[in-house]
């Protein structure tokens, strides 16, 4: 091989990897979630908001922000939780697959309201 | 299984518990049998007294504790021993706060008469500083000890406020538990179920099951707890578990109320819903009978 040659396929192989670099980029990009984002504070003893209505069947991030201690998010209706850890943002994918109203709550033992801080997931088709 | 009954074995030392927890005679756990002239004995479980609450709930917040102290050493067969089975103060946030608590409801029951009373923590105590307080007053918050050829297991299922066991006492008791024969006696101490009684209102342990998988292969296995201040028997496979009344204030059924808030005190009957029970079974057979009553016979 040439000393043109060789050239030419390294510079052919490296414009291939920064193609394939900027397929992964763009397939990375396409893979950014589209899903509505739903954002939930929790602050000793509630969450704001406390009521989230969602449709059946289509896909969203609940977005988490503890604005004081380590919180718990639990949706045991959907057998889904998430710790919510103070500077932390804490994302959650979920798809409804069951009209109704479920409830949420810490359950990570945060103080004395711990027993009254839940809310409520409203699911509609 | 467990069946009920409103009369049976000694009922005049249920009724001078009325009110205070669960009378427990180890003769009628599944598996004891007793040694040839071994006495039979009982114990006494007390829990959820939850020193330091104040409000409409339990009006008489600082007697109740001291009336069942008082209860407890007037019972005609005093128990061998006494276990609390934990959140025996009320959360707070000040450290200095949790420790008075703390302080004061080991000098109440210091008047207790039994010599051997056993604590361990419920998330009250223990989750907001992951029971360095407890330890200091009351020492480790997991141990095993042995009474009369039964083998006792406390599990600390609240010192990580994720009410997690974790995967140390884990190991742990699946080492204890290596020891000791398929058909020993045990009796394991929580203070949270140990399984999903009712998520929805955190009355769960998350690894609960892990827990319950290691004591499945002992055929002679029974769970008492506390946290939902009532009572309540499950059974998973062959295990009982029995969680007991507390002695502040009653919460409702799993799921019959919007929220787990504390029943309301009804001044025509004060103290309702923190009854006591009686377990009993006659036999040396894995069917035990309890036995409750209300603080107040109608």
């Amino acid at each position: 091989m040439t000393r043109f040659k060789t050239a030419l396929c390294a510079c052919a192989s490296a414009s291939l990897l920064a193609l394939a670099t900027l397929g992964v980029y763009v397939s990375a990009q396409s893979a950014e979630p589209k899903e509505k984002v739903i954002r939930i504070t929790a602050k000793r003893f509630n969450y704001t908001p406390g009521e989230v209505t969602l449709k059946k069947g289509v896909p969203v991030i609940l977005e988490f922000r503890s604005e004081d201690i380590l919180m718990g998010f639990t949706l045991p209706d959907f057998n889904v939780r998430e710790d919510i850890v103070p500077g932390k943002v804490t994302r959650l994918r979920l798809t409804p697959d069951k009209t109704g109203s479920f409830v949420f709550l810490c359950d990570v033992f945060c103080g004395s309201g711990h027993e009254e801080m839940n809310g409520r997931l409203v699911v509609t088709d | 299984m467990a069946k009920q009954r409103d009369e049976g074995y000694s009922r005049r030392d249920f009724m001078r518990l009325a009110g205070l927890g669960g009378v427990v005679f180890a003769s009628n756990l599944p598996g004891f049998s007793l040694a040839a002239g071994q006495d039979d004995f009982f114990f006494v479980q007390l829990s959820d007294t939850h020193w330091g609450f104040e409000g409409p709930p339990n009006p008489d917040a600082k007697g109740t504790l001291k009336k069942a102290v008082a209860a407890v050493n007037a019972l005609e067969r005093q128990p061998d021993f006494i276990m609390f089975t934990g959140d025996l103060t009320h959360t707070t946030d000040s450290p200095v706060e949790r420790r008075k608590r703390l302080a004061e409801f080991k000098d109440i029951v210091a008047d207790i008469k039994v010599k051997t009373v056993r604590f361990m923590p419920g998330e009250h105590d223990a989750s907001l500083d992951n029971g360095k307080a407890f330890q200091e007053f009351f020492g480790p918050t997991h141990y095993t000890f042995e009474h009369k050829g039964v083998h006792f297991i406390v599990l600390d299922n609240v010192s990580d406020p994720r009410a997690s066991i974790g995967d140390e006492q884990l190991a742990w008791l699946a080492a204890d538990l290596q020891k000791q024969p398929a058909e020993a006696p045990i009796v394991v101490f929580t203070h949270r179920p140990l399984f999903d009684l009712y998520p929805q209102w955190d009355w769960a342990t998350r690894d609960g099951a892990k827990a319950v998988e290691l004591l499945m292969p002992h055929k002679n296995v029974v769970v008492f707890y506390g946290h939902i201040h009532q009572e309540h028997h499950q059974m998973t496979g062959h295990i009982a578990h029995h969680a007991a009344k507390g002695l502040m204030f009653p919460l409702p059924e799993a799921g019959k109320a919007p929220t787990r808030t504390p029943l309301p005190w009804n001044p025509a009957e004060p103290y309702k819903g923190l009854g006591f029970r009686g377990i009993d079974t006659g036999s040396r057979t894995a069917a035990t009978t309890l036995t409750e009553f209300p603080v107040i016979k109608a």
